[in-house]
């Protein structure tokens, strides 16, 4: 497990990670947590000639609720999340389940956003919430909405010389509720099926919004469209819940490998929908 | 269970002793093998095959030789052109240590590149270029034992297909006549998985061959470092003086470090040539894809039973997955280690067992992954068949246990395949277990949440383990009579040194064999200082695994101990002034029996032993014994274990797991309970998650800790530990080995666990892993 030679810049600013991403060109790569990268590194799945540590750079570490947003700054690590007091929801619920305790504390929010693993957490629980990805390149900030910036498996529509700074996330006004449910063959282990549920009601208990996206099932995270407008404008109720459950499983495409078949994993999709729903609908009612 | 006979400060059999070997491991000092640094040290690396059955038409190592800081690259050619292309295995096939003709398995061994740093070897790997020749992979013994089937194995002369070997044991007329007289033949086929010991570190060597004198020092990562001196000296050719094997720290070994693997073999070779020492350490993806996997057993057993739900006999058909060569870690006249253990804890007359095993183009290996020889897929067979047995006939599985075992005065117990088992108290075992886990009242809350809709099962194993290997007349390795020995010094403050043939890679030896020193001479633990590994300092054994430490050398350290307790009582005898048999023994003093006044202290004694002897009496304290075990040890327990299965998922809990050993004298109960804790986990493993498995052109899935499955303590279920104590009466202390009893047992009593929850369904079976996916399935099923 020994990584190809490579070249290290340390960065103090975000203007220099910048700068030192543009001039490294192709082979280039921020590190911030370094949960996918190293690994692949090691097994020389990745080889960079230019590592861009932003570990040093002062003003990205902030989790914080802002004029109806949450932020999460780039060097956010998963632990931070866990412990943050700001979080709601989905969000809430997810960041336990993201890894290991290991890797919860040194890998983060903003890398594995966009990393774009179709297996990974978080862009799940974006696409249920809604989210900017705020992302600063040689002209400035620019906010690109979760769906558009994920682009397919592995790759977002990130520019080469942009850096992902942070996440900016609406947090509901009214009533919310949210849950991630997460099926893994052991702590650490990526999801073999999970699903990220958001629900917020109006003032008659009737579901204003809906939100819900799988992971591990679809070649990207999967927002099901679908299932989301089925959702908006009915009362909760468990029938409502199988329904949207049965969207949910036709929306997923999982293929059989050594985490189970296919026509099981549809199944737990359809059983997490379920339940997901009925746990969202009923923080939410509480809240 | 039986009271220590010595104070706390002695610290003899009973007492549960911190372990010394802690403190320095904790506290980082440890000195596991990759920390050992030796001046001009050299690093290799090793060119793997990509493909799983290929012929090599030739390879370019230029641009790797050229590479700045590369000094060899090694190929099968030039190892052929020192005859050690090809060495043999302990099962008597032979092995290639560098391909020279083709590639049988993915991860097989294709080149070595020898480098001043690991770096540079790693990136010199990829520029070796290797012509490969696709052939048609076989990746099951079904496959690879069919009619016209590619030959995996055509180097070796008169192999025509692909079998491995054929074995069979017990009496097949008299078996066909139970089966004959059975009212109901119950049948079970299931795959016992390919798994991994997956030991935390790797395997490694540091190999340091003098130039000029020969000696060669070897530090490596073996269970076995005697054993591997004497194979080395007769595979390289080395005279068996000029070799010195340090096993240093080992972190865990679990069977995965008895083999000796084709890096061993190429890093010695690379510095007897070079002339420098060469270090070579596997990473996580080649100990996992290349070394000693275990199971991977086809298994179809029979039992035959009356309809009262006596067991008449039993048949068993199994066939072994290979991989490309027969490299079995195993006592040479069984052919599938000790898998004819398979009759259990049961008393019936008749038995036959049919074992062939197949050659595929997967990983070679087939060790006793925490196991005596295939033990535990024996284990496993027959407490998931009783099991069966018990729905088909209609009665609880715990009752159908009562009515088969082997009575307590049945002992010593000829099974239908020739063990003899030499104590135990069945019944009271499992009657213990069942009272603790409130067993009636659990039948009651499973019938109850069925009537709801959920799923509760009860899940009991039953095992006993042949442990120990173990006596001459029947048990060698590779013609090594499995004997194993214990040194022990006193010095004259009453200090002592105890030297082994065995080899601690976690157990604890370093704590327990000095226990049993002070039992028998009093002199305290702490004051015994315990040395293993080292070939130069230690005297001759065949290692530790087989659980067979404590049986052979913890037998050898006691008879050494009495043997210098027997010399200090003639000493005594000489300062007291005393009849040398009026001279009695006990926590450390020595006294006059009837004038408890009239006593030395074994520190006395000790001093004596250099300074003040009886006319004609040799000076010193010490000796050495080579010990020869009457027979096997055979260790049993009760486990149940108790899950809810989500009928939606299939995802499974474990509720409850109560398991009791009976391992006989516990010589440090905390170190027993840390061992069966260790093994219920790894069997929990097992059952739940872990396997290494192939895609159809042999790609191993399960290279690596994300795939490749160990639990956390966040998935590991509490356990519940219980103990009874019936003595082994041919052991010197009556203690029985437990190293591995958790992992042979405990697999079972999951399985069972699950399938009880979905009897009622009709399901019998579902393989391990028992992964959701499978269980949802044999629901869906079944409905």
């Amino acid at each position: 497990m020994f990584p190809s030679r490579f070249d290290l810049v340390v960065a103090q600013t975000v203007g220099e990670a910048v700068e030192a991403r543009a001039d490294a060109g192709e082979g280039g790569r921020f590190l911030a947590g370094g949960q996918s990268l190293i690994p692949m590194m090691k097994m020389r799945v990745a080889f960079p000639d230019t590592l861009i540590d932003i570990n040093r750079i002062a003003g990205l570490d902030a989790i914080e609720r802002d004029n109806g947003h949450l932020h999460v700054g780039a060097l956010v690590r998963h632990a931070d999340v866990v412990a943050s007091g700001v979080t709601f929801g989905a969000i809430a619920s997810a960041a336990p389940w993201v890894a290991d305790p290991l890797v919860r504390n040194r890998g983060t929010m903003c890398g594995s956003v966009a990393h774009c693993d179709p297996e990974g957490d978080w862009n799940s629980v974006l696409l249920a919430t809604g989210a900017d990805v705020v992302a600063h390149g040689p002209n400035g900030e620019r906010a690109i909405p979760i769906a558009d910036f994920i682009d397919g498996a592995f790759t977002s529509t990130l520019g080469e010389d942009e850096l992902v700074v942070g996440l900016r996330i609406p947090v509901p006004s009214g009533r919310s509720g949210g849950a991630y449910l997460k099926l893994e063959r052991k702590v650490g282990d990526y999801a073999t099926v999970a699903v990220a549920f958001h629900l917020e009601l109006d003032d008659s208990g009737a579901i204003s919004g809906a939100g819900l996206a799988l992971t591990s099932v679809n070649p990207i995270n999967n927002k099901v469209g679908d299932a989301e407008a089925l959702l908006v404008g009915q009362q909760p109720s468990a029938e409502l819940f199988a329904e949207a459950a049965e969207l949910a499983a036709a929306a997923a495409e999982p293929r059989d490998d050594v985490r189970g078949t296919a026509a099981w994993k549809r199944q737990v999709v359809r059983t997490y929908t379920k339940r997901g729903l009925a746990a969202a609908a009923q923080q939410a009612e509480g809240s | 269970m039986a009271a220590p006979t010595t104070p706390a400060e002695i610290g003899g059999i009973g007492h549960s002793v911190q372990r010394k070997e802690d403190a320095r491991l904790i506290e980082g000092q440890g000195n596991f093998l990759d920390d050992i640094d030796l001046p001009n040290t050299l690093h290799m690396a090793i060119l793997r095959s990509p493909l799983a059955h290929a012929r090599i038409n030739g390879i370019d190592s230029s641009a790797a030789t050229a590479l700045d800081g590369v000094v060899a690259v090694v190929t099968g050619d030039l190892m052929d052109q020192h005859g050690l292309a090809w060495m043999p295995t302990l099962s008597g096939d032979t092995q290639a240590v560098l391909a020279t003709d083709k590639v049988r398995y993915q991860g097989q061994e294709v080149a070595a590149v020898i480098a001043t740093d690991p770096y540079i070897a790693t990136d010199a790997l990829e520029l070796i270029e290797v012509d490969y020749e696709d052939l048609p992979p076989i990746t099951t013994p079904q496959q690879s034992l069919e009619e016209g089937a590619a030959l995996i194995r055509d180097e070796k002369e008169g192999q025509t297909d692909n079998l491995a070997y054929t074995w069979e044991t017990g009496d097949k007329v008299a078996t066909e006549e139970a089966f004959a007289q059975a009212d109901q033949v119950v049948t079970l086929e299931t795959h016992y998985p390919r798994s991994h010991p997956a030991p935390l570190e790797t395997c490694g060597i540091l190999a340091d061959v003098n130039s000029v004198t020969g000696q060669a020092t070897i530090y490596m990562t073996s269970q076995a470092p005697h054993a591997h001196r004497t194979l080395f000296a007769m595979v390289a050719g080395l005279p068996e003086q000029n070799i010195r094997i340090v096993s240093p720290d080992i972190g865990g070994g679990f069977g995965n470090k008895v083999p000796i693997y084709p890096g061993y073999v190429v890093a010695t070779a690379a510095s007897l040539l070079i002339g420098q020492p060469v270090k070579w350490v596997e990473s996580r993806t080649e100990n996992l894809i290349s070394t000693g996997f275990a199971r991977d057993y086809y298994m179809k057993g029979e039992l035959a039973v009356t309809d009262e739900g006596r067991i008449l006999g039993l048949r068993v058909n199994m066939l072994s997955d290979q991989g490309a060569f027969y490299s079995d870690a195993q006592p040479t006249q069984f052919r599938a280690g000790l898998f004819h253990v398979v009759t259990g804890s049961y008393d019936f007359p008749a038995a036959h067992i049919d074992c062939r095993g197949a050659f595929t183009n997967k990983a070679p290996g087939g060790v006793a992954y925490r196991c005596s020889f295939r033990i535990t897929e024996a284990s496993y067979l027959i407490e998931r068949l009783v099991q069966n047995a018990a729905y088909e006939v209609g009665i609880d599985p715990a009752e159908m246990r009562l009515r088969n075992f082997i009575q307590p005065e049945q002992f010593p117990y000829e099974t239908a395949t020739g063990f003899v088992y030499d104590s135990g108290d069945y019944p009271t075992a499992l009657r213990t277990a069942l009272d603790e886990v409130g067993y009636e009242d659990l039948r009651r809350e499973q019938a109850e949440a069925r009537a709801e809709g959920r799923l509760i099962g009860i899940g009991i194993a039953h095992f006993t383990e042949a442990v120990g290997a173990g006596p001459s007349h029947t048990y060698d390795i590779a013609g090594l009579k499995m004997i194993d020995s214990a040194e022990l010094r006193v010095h004259p403050t009453g200090k002592a040194i105890l030297k082994l043939g065995v080899k601690t890679q976690g157990q604890g030896h370093e704590t327990t064999f000095a226990q049993i020193v002070a039992e028998v001479l009093g002199i305290p633990a702490n004051d015994i200082k315990v040395e293993h590994g080292d070939t130069d300092h230690t005297p001759y054994g065949l290692g530790t695994y087989a659980s067979r430490s404590t049986p052979v050398g913890g037998a050898a350290t006691a008879v050494v101990a009495r043997k210098l307790a027997d010399k200090a009582k003639k000493i005594a005898a000489h300062l007291l002034e005393a009849a040398e048999e009026d001279i009695e023994l006990a926590s450390g003093v020595l006294s006059v029996a009837g004038s408890p006044d009239r006593s030395v202290t074994i520190q006395d004694i000790a001093l004596a032993a250099y300074t003040n002897l009886p006319e004609g009496m040799e000076y010193g304290l010490e000796d050495v014994t080579y010990y020869d075990p009457p027979n096997l040890t055979y260790p049993y327990g009760s486990y149940i274990v108790v899950v809810e299965v989500d009928p939606d998922t299939g995802v499974w809990q474990v509720q409850r797991m109560v398991a009791l050993d009976d391992c006989g004298v516990r010589i440090n109960p905390m170190i027993v309970e840390g061992q069966i804790c260790g093994g219920l986990t790894e069997g929990f493993a097992m059952s739940a998650m872990q396997w290494i498995t192939f895609d159809d052109d042999g790609n191993c899935i399960g290279a690596n800790f994300m795939d490749y499955l160990v639990p956390t303590a966040w998935e590991t279920p509490r356990f519940e530990l219980l103990a009874t104590e019936v003595p082994s009466p041919h052991h010197p202390i009556g203690a029985k080995g437990v190293g591995e009893s958790a992992t042979v047992g405990s697999p079972a009593a999951f399985v069972n666990a699950v399938i009880d929850a979905l009897a009622h369904l009709g399901v019998r079976n579902i393989d391990m892993p028992v992964l959701p996916d499978r269980v949802w399935a044999a629901i869906d099923e079944a409905s």
